[in-house]
């Protein structure tokens, strides 16, 4: 049975509301990662590392980040008059508006991620509820080793790959939402923070975002919970169906995430956990381990699309292999997702690509995904 | 001098009332009264408290706001004049809600003493004309609907559904098929289905719309099986399109063995051109409040009505209405019958007003309002995909019925500005706004529904302000961000809207969520 305080075992954390920093005022940090979206306006596939920012700027590129951040905060200004601004100097957050903020940091010489974590950490340090970053997916998963996931924060979408699910709608959204969040109209809840790899894409981790619905980025690739998901219905639909002695092969992301923290399992997002009569019997399963683990035995393998281009298989879980498949069988698949998410993937079929074409023309056709508990959404799963 | 009327400008200056009223409650003083009532005659009991049990007494009297009559009128005025009702804005933005005119001759006929005083309880023999009018209303509505018979008693379209689905239970156990545990309905169709189906007990499979908007048949080819309790479907659904392949859903549900239900709350753009029992449908309701002009009475009690084919008449709710050639009377003795959804036999006053308002139209009529919402909302459309950062998804250069589901998604992208930004500028000109259910399956959505009520210096009024407002989100987006400027409030916390701890609808219950904060 699932309790009270689902909301609080999910990750979902109330905003700062009356518990302002000093003296009433609301502190909000920004960072800029200036270079940031240097390499899409050349057509690069990112702005990560100094070659790529070299190539770019021959290429005759110009950072974008600190024009959109002056958006964020002139919104977040209008909204929440009187809130205070801690930054960076120079290019890192000074410039943005020259002497709206308090600088509490020095420009590093260079750029790196280790600068970006000791940015964050001055930014923390010097009273921020909050911190409002400029980047992309390289900002984001910088952000995330320098915060770890437990401060909220929230993205000023100004990189070229966005594929998680921490940045603002616009940078003006990225105001709106930083407002909602300090003044404690909105609450955070954890978001996905995923980047590419080659061709495939890895969560990296789950970063607290505020939630404002329709403000904060979906339907990119990167999920987070929105007010209107019923994952405590989710748990229950999933634990109700779960077989005595059977294991549970769970895909990583936000949703099979909470399900397990709900489930009272606690094992990394990015991962593949294996779970038995609820408890965990592998987190960071590899593929060998999954496949030892669940043979034998009745097993289920409960996984959530990836949000925007809804795969099921192949991108970020590829533990998930062919044979572990075939010994579970279609029956044992079961697709966890929240509505809102189901509803950004705009009709667009599920995906599957395990490598094994017969395989994956044996899961296409129609499947039952768990909305909530006894709900249930008719989908369709696709050729590729 | 000759005096001259200074013009008016294009849009209207609008500027809501505001008047910062505070609650009834707190508005009260010790010791105010509305009324005294005259003393106790000498030697009647002193307190008729007295006679009652002590079970039933209070120990301590209710806690009543004290105010005198002329407060309590000022009060509700300005709360009236704070609002934006039907009869005051053109009430075309709350798509799916069917506002049309409410004739208020109809308001007289139901006001008048032999309506407003008649009492439940009185003798049939008393009451033969409220009677024939319930019974020659039923009659109507099965004919508009094809049905069988019709049961008026629940109040409001909510209530209708929940209606249809325990009599859908009622049938599948009279056969011994109470295993079925399945109801089906499609994201467009109104939630309350699915809200219903699950309310009973059922188990909630959802279906989405294929690439051209429709609900798709095969996922619910792949859905149905011997589970399938029934399919709740709305047609046309909230995007305005109708689904033209509706007899095969109708089948594919039959051949399991369940059956069709069509939420017919809103069936103005159907009206005397399809008929729900002609595509197959086994149950239908109407809400009497949208599509038969009643007041929506803001959420009750309104009037819904429940059409089932003859299979399932056993199962509605008791009493049922009865003429035996020469008398009308209540039948009370239905074994099969689901019980009763509302005391008696529904909401009198408004069926009423429905049967009034059939009969002032005739056949004719009713196609004729069809005729004209669907007109009315294929022009308002024509003229709203003018203006910049609109569209209108799915089924591209297609007809709407009698709604269309718009979308803004262009405008945000390139603004910043949402739709409820646009909606709550618009409050700033005066009327409403409204954007769509949850989960938003159509980007920043917005529903408009024109109605037969409206002219079409109405639609171009109505039209002007949107394109003013979305004009403005590309040249001053700060301006519609920040509205409305010009209503009775600003802006209310949604948080707390799905926040139970923070909701409240009752003094009692806002007092104490507000101490335990
Ligand atoms: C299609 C449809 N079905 C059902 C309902 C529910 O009716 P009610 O609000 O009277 O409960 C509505 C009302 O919006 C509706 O539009």
């Amino acid at each position: 049975m699932l309790g009270g305080g689902a909301a609080e075992r999910a990750g979902i954390v109330p905003g700062p509301g009356s518990g302002r920093a000093s003296g009433g005022v609301h502190t909000v940090g920004l960072l800029v990662n200036p270079v940031a979206g240097l390499g899409g306006t050349v057509a690069l596939k990112g702005s990560d590392g100094a070659e790529a920012q070299r190539r770019a700027r021959a290429l005759g590129a110009a950072p974008r980040a600190a024009e959109r951040a002056a958006l964020a905060l002139a919104e977040l200004r209008t909204r929440l008059p009187g809130v205070r601004v801690v930054t960076v100097a120079g290019d890192m957050g000074e410039d943005v508006l020259p002497g709206a903020a308090e600088v509490v940091c020095d420009r590093p010489l260079r750029t790196t991620a280790a600068d970006t974590r000791r940015a964050a950490g001055a930014l923390i340090e010097a009273g921020a509820g909050l911190l409002l970053f400029a980047g992309g997916d390289g900002t984001a998963r910088d952000v995330l080793d320098a915060l770890g996931g437990g401060f909220p924060a929230v993205g000023i979408p100004a990189g070229v790959k966005m594929h998680s699910a921490v940045y603002a709608v616009s940078p003006r959204a990225a105001g709106e939402v930083a407002a909602a969040y300090l003044s404690g109209a909105a609450t955070a809840a954890p978001s996905e923070v995923m980047d590419r790899d080659g061709d495939d894409i890895v969560l990296y981790g789950l970063l607290s975002v505020p939630r404002v619905a329709e403000r904060v980025q979906r339907g990119k690739v990167g999920s987070s919970l929105t007010g209107g998901d019923d994952l405590a219905g989710i748990a229950a639909e999933v634990d109700a169906g779960r077989r005595a002695g059977g294991v549970d092969v769970y895909g990583p992301g936000t949703t099979t995430h909470g399900v397990l923290r709900l489930l009272g399992v606690d094992a990394p997002p990015t991962g593949v956990t294996a779970v038995a009569d609820g408890s965990c019997l592998a987190a960071d399963a590899d593929a060998a381990a999954l496949l030892r683990l669940s043979t034998g035995r009745p097993a289920r393998i409960v996984v959530s699309p990836i949000g925007g281009q809804g795969f099921l298989f192949g991108r970020g879980n590829q533990q998930i292999t062919p044979a572990l498949l075939r010994a579970v069988g279609r029956d044992g698949v079961v697709v966890v997702c929240g509505e809102t998410k189901l509803a950004a993937l705009g009709g667009r079929p599920l995906l599957v690509d395990t490598g094994d074409d017969a395989l994956d023309r044996s899961l296409t056709g129609y499947l039952p995904i768990v909305t909530g508990r006894r709900r249930h959404v008719m989908y369709r799963v696709g050729e590729r | 001098m000759t005096g001259e009327i200074a013009p008016k400008p294009p849009l209207r200056r609008y500027h809501a009332a505001r008047w910062d009223e505070p609650l009834l409650f707190e508005l009260s003083q010790p010791g105010q009264r509305g009324i005294l009532p005259p003393a106790l005659e000498p030697g009647l009991a002193a307190d008729a408290a007295d006679e009652l049990p002590a079970a039933l007494r209070r120990e301590r009297p209710a806690a009543l706001p004290e105010l005198a009559q002329n407060a309590v009128l000022r009060h509700y005025l300005r709360l009236s004049q704070e609002n934006l009702g039907a009869d005051l804005n053109i009430d075309i933005g709350q798509g799916t809600c069917t506002m049309k005119y409410s004739p208020k001759v109809n308001d007289r006929l139901v006001a008048g003493h032999k309506l407003a005083a008649l009492h439940p309880r009185q003798d049939d023999e008393t009451a033969q004309g409220v009677l024939e009018i319930l019974w020659r209303l039923e009659r109507m509505l099965a004919e508009i609907s094809g049905m069988d018979r019709v049961s008026l008693q629940p109040g409001a379209g909510s209530a209708a559904i929940w209606t249809n689905v325990a009599m859908i239970r009622a049938y599948h156990e009279s056969r011994g098929e109470g295993h079925r545990d399945q109801v089906i309905t499609t994201i467009f169709s109104h939630p309350s289905n699915a809200a219903c189906a699950k309310t009973a007990g059922y188990e909630v499979i959802t279906l989405y719309p294929d690439a051209d908007g429709y609900p798709d048949l095969d996922a619910l080819k792949a859905a149905v099986s011997d589970r399938t309790a029934a399919l709740l479907i709305t047609n046309p659904e909230d995007t305005g399109i109708f689904n033209p392949r509706i007899a095969e859903f109708v089948e594919a549900v039959h051949a399991v063995g369940g059956l069709a239900c069509y939420d017919q709350a809103n069936a103005n753009g159907v009206l005397g051109i399809t008929r729900a029992r002609d595509a197959g449908f086994d149950l239908c309701h109407f809400n009497l409040h949208k599509t038969f002009s009643t007041p929506h009475a803001c959420g009750g009690p309104a009037a819904g009505a429940c059409g089932v084919s003859a299979e399932l008449v056993p199962f509605l709710p008791r009493p049922t209405v009865e003429f035996d050639g020469e008398r009308y009377f209540l039948d009370d003795d239905r074994p099969e019958s689901v019980g009763k959804v509302r005391p008696f036999t529904g909401v009198a006053p408004n069926l009423v007003r429905a049967y009034s308002w059939i009969a002032s139209l005739g056949a004719e009529g009713l196609r004729e309002v069809a005729e004209i919402a669907v007109l009315n909302n294929n022009y308002l459309m024509t003229q709203m995909l003018k203006i910049r950062g609109i569209s209108a998804p799915y089924a591209k250069g297609r007809r709407r019925i009698e709604q269309v589901r718009y979308s803004w998604e262009e405008l945000a992208e390139e603004t910043g500005v949402h739709s409820e930004d646009l909606g709550h500028r618009a409050a700033d000109y005066g009327v409403h706004y409204w954007t769509s259910h949850h989960p938003y399956v159509v980007p920043e959505p917005a529903t408009l529904e024109p109605t037969e009520s409206y002219s079409k210096r109405d639609l171009d009024e109505y039209v002007a302000i949107m394109n003013a407002v979305a004009e403005e989100a590309y040249a001053d987006p700060e301006t519609v961000r920040t509205a409305p400027h010009r209503s009775s409030v600003h802006l209310n916390k949604e948080e707390t809207l799905d926040d139970a701890g923070a909701w409240a609808v009752t003094w009692r219950a806002y007092r104490r969520k507000n101490a335990e904060r």
